[in-house]
């Protein structure tokens, strides 16, 4: 289950590739870290792996993810979760539909709403299912952002500096938060960060761009 | 070392998106693009003698002899020119004087709101209710005689359809200052025109002359394209030509439909001469535009760095912004005009108000209102339908292809509103007779996309493509399909812009006289057509309920717009637009 990266570079097609060669392997619920300036390329990487690659760009190298070559499928088919700094709860949806959006189809009616009212209750959201999301707290929406990748029931998850938007005390609130849930998931994380502090909290290996 | 493309990535890197890209592309091109080609084509080939469908084989310059005698010609191309280019010219300097007045002396979105029935109201309506206005017996004079002017009788002055063009001028004025304020206070948005102003002012410059100096030449390069379609259009216009301008010898454009339509078949071969014409004289006058921008801008660094801070001209400004409001005043009282005479039954002359009132033209839309009125409900719904879908599909096309819009691509759309109607559409309605699809609903729809596509394109591609990419690659990560984004993601966020580009394709659709007129083969008659064939000379009371039900038709679309959203997403303060 572990998310492996052979030679893995970006670039523009055809041009200089952003970074050397990037070859790491992340295990069942641990969290790795690139680290690096602004523009060295960190969140092109994730967008490789994920699969949300603009045009123009290239990735070249191996992704494979339980030992499936993850840069054959389209992105919607990776199983791949992406948490951003912003929550990116759809504003148009309730909480509950927000994190149903990414529930199975094949979970239906009664266990449907089971699943989501069970996620909101692990997030500390119990009974906030019809909520408009543009009323969660900051906290808030970085925690059901997480439940719906979660629902999604992923194979990994990249994280794009996903707390560099709150403030110290929420941020390590957060973060164990996260990390507590990739590690009971045993799913491998990849996290692109600024902070040093972020990487240290993971306790796992730091990539330095 | 260059990035060597992983097996299998390339392919995914440039989705599948190629199919629905494919599909837009053919319908643009074959629906949109050649339908103005052939038709451009037609009517060249005329001008110069091949029209095969009158008999006319052989390739000759007798069109053009013939156009050059025919009486008028010379006056109607330079009413044309001054109309057209002066038009242009006072509405844009009215719209910059009264940004760099107004621009922060009042609240942006209740200025916007305040321009809507403007924008919305179609030119034929709005220049039936300047006629209202202005006319020796119109309510101007009324209000104003016999206590002011001694008129006992409405006087004999030509201030509608008078041989000069300033009444056409007036009523370019009216729809076009509005439109130019809309696209000025867009452009704003990018600016940072606050900072920029209170740098220019600590040094000392006056308020509207830093707003000229600073701002205007960096809003400028932002709006010029909507300058040359205000232009183009204001060269080419019809309808409100017929309704306001000079009548003997019109504007070359109303000419060269009248010569168009006349009984004798051969002057289709002069008229279409005509047509070309018209188009050199948009090319030509968009010529002289950019030599007019290059020494504008020369001159204007002069003055700009001789660092005067003109403090004097400030009343100067505060007068082209009276103009400017004046002008807009004009306009919302042409249309109150028109519904005032819509209810109008005795109203004998010089009373400011009907002694009586009456709903008898309403009540009785069996006169011929309610059919028009129909007409023009169905063209207008079918076209911005087919537009937004199209519009839609092309925007999509580019986001799974994750490009931007080659400059071609954006030409393309920009197409039929710089080549005049008048140009391509009698070429086109003789292929579609040919065809056997002229004089139809179905032809007119057609036409009229041609029109509604560009605006729904222009008024929809900026929000889109300002929704956060980061959303759409959430709901991919969340194992959503492309086709699940767009309707699960993308449409729903995107409810206000859609609504907002349908009123104004919708607006579009209502306005459109000549594609209505050509392609309707004279069986299609909508609110618009009828307003203008009733213009000349018919009951006051009856123009004005087609022209009332002309303008109301698009303010409602507007009016849904705002209200659909709001109350789609009134539980949703994220696209509720009522708290940000």
């Amino acid at each position: 289950m572990s998310l492996c990266l052979r030679a893995v570079t970006v670039g523009p097609a055809g041009g200089q590739p952003l970074f050397a060669p990037l070859t790491m392997e992340i295990a069942p619920g641990a969290v790795a870290t690139v680290m690096g300036p602004s523009g060295v390329g960190k969140s092109t990487l994730l967008d490789a792996i994920g699969g949300h690659l603009a045009h123009g760009f290239a990735v070249a190298g191996q992704v494979t993810l339980s030992g499936r070559d993850v840069l054959a499928f389209p992105a919607e088919d990776r199983r791949i979760g992406v948490l951003f700094q912003d929550a990116m709860l759809f504003p148009h949806l309730s909480v509950g539909d927000n994190l149903a959006f990414g529930l199975s189809r094949g979970v239906k009616g009664h266990a449907r709403r089971v699943a989501v009212e069970e996620a909101l209750g692990q997030a500390g959201l119990s009974g906030y299912a019809a909520r408009d999301p543009a009323t969660l707290s900051g906290g808030q929406r970085a925690r059901a952002a997480l439940m719906r990748s979660l629902l999604a029931a992923p194979l990994a998850l990249l994280l794009d500096e996903p707390f560099s938007r709150l403030d110290a005390d929420l941020r390590a609130e957060i973060r164990s938060f996260v990390f507590d849930h990739v590690l009971a998931r045993n799913i491998p994380a990849l996290m692109v960060t600024h902070d040093e502090s972020d990487a240290e909290a993971t306790g796992g290996a730091v990539v330095r761009l | 070392m260059s990035v060597i493309p992983a097996r299998g990535s390339v392919g995914h890197a440039i989705p599948d998106g190629r199919a629905l890209r494919g599909a837009v592309l053919v319908l643009v091109a074959a629906g949109l693009v050649l339908p103005i080609l052939a038709g451009l084509a037609q009517t060249a080939r005329a001008a110069f003698g091949v029209l095969p469908s009158i008999g006319a084989r052989d390739w000759s310059l007798d069109p053009w002899r013939a156009l050059l005698d025919l009486p008028g010609f010379a006056t109607s191309l330079r009413l044309t020119l001054v109309t057209g280019v002066g038009a242009t010219v006072l509405a844009l300097a009215l719209a910059m004087g009264f940004c760099a007045f107004a621009h922060g002396r009042m609240s942006q979105s209740l200025g916007a709101r305040m321009l809507t029935p403007l924008l919305a109201a179609p030119h034929a309506a709005l220049a039936i209710g300047l006629a209202f206005l202005l006319a020796p017996s119109g309510w101007i004079a009324r209000m104003i005689s016999p206590w002011a002017t001694g008129w006992a009788v409405p006087p004999d002055l030509a201030t509608v359809h008078d041989g000069w063009g300033m009444a056409l001028i007036l009523g370019l004025l009216v729809k076009e200052v509005p439109f130019l304020l809309l696209v000025i206070l867009s452009a704003l948005g990018q600016l940072p025109v606050r900072a920029h102003l209170a740098a220019a002012r600590a040094l000392g410059y006056g308020r509207g002359v830093a707003w000229v100096k600073v701002i205007l030449p960096q809003v400028y390069p932002l709006i010029r394209l909507p300058v040359f379609i205000v232009m183009a259009f204001a060269l080419s216009v019809v309808d409100m030509a017929i309704i306001l301008g000079p009548s003997n010898p019109p504007v070359l454009s109303v000419a060269v439909v009248r010569w168009f339509a006349a009984p004798d078949v051969g002057m289709v071969l002069p008229a279409s001469a005509g047509a070309v014409v018209q188009g050199a004289v948009i090319v030509a006058a968009i010529l002289l535009w950019i030599v007019g921008e290059r020494a504008v801008r020369m001159l204007g660094r002069i003055w700009l760095s001789r660092g005067g801070r003109g403090l004097r001209s400030e009343p100067g400004l505060k007068l082209v912004s009276a103009v400017a409001v004046a002008v807009m005043t004009l306009g919302m009282l042409a249309l109150a005009a028109l519904a005032v005479w819509s209810v109008a039954w005795r109203w004998s002359w010089p009373e400011a108000l009907p002694e009586s009132w009456s709903w008898r033209v309403w009540i009785a839309p069996g006169t011929g209102w309610g059919r028009a009125a129909g007409a023009t409900l169905t063209a207008g719904l079918a076209s911005t339908g087919v537009s937004l879908m199209l519009a839609v599909a092309w925007l999509e096309g580019e986001d799974r292809a994750r490009m931007g819009r080659a400059g071609w691509a954006q030409a393309l759309i920009y197409l039929p509103l710089l080549v005049p109607q008048i140009g391509f559409l009698y070429g086109l309605n003789v292929l579609f007779l040919r065809l056997g699809i002229s004089g139809g609903m179905a032809a007119v729809i057609w036409a009229q996309v041609l029109f509604v596509f560009p605006y729904v394109m222009i008024a929809l591609s900026e929000p889109w493509r300002a929704l956060d990419p980061r959303a759409i690659r959430t709901a991919a990560a969340l194992g959503a399909s492309p086709w699940r984004r767009l309707w699960a993601v993308k449409l729903p966020i995107l409810l206000r812009p859609l609504c907002t580009a349908a009123a104004i394709g919708f607006a579009v659709s209502v306005a459109q006289y000549l594609p209505t007129l050509f392609m309707g083969g004279g069986r299609v008659a909508t609110l618009t057509t009828e307003a203008v064939t009733l213009s000349s000379g018919s009951d006051r009371r009856v123009i004005g309920v087609y022209a009332v039900l002309q303008a109301a038709l698009p303010l409602v679309g507007y009016g849904a717009a705002v209200l659909l959203p709001a109350l789609v997403w009134r539980h949703r303060r994220g696209l509720s637009g009522a708290v940000r």
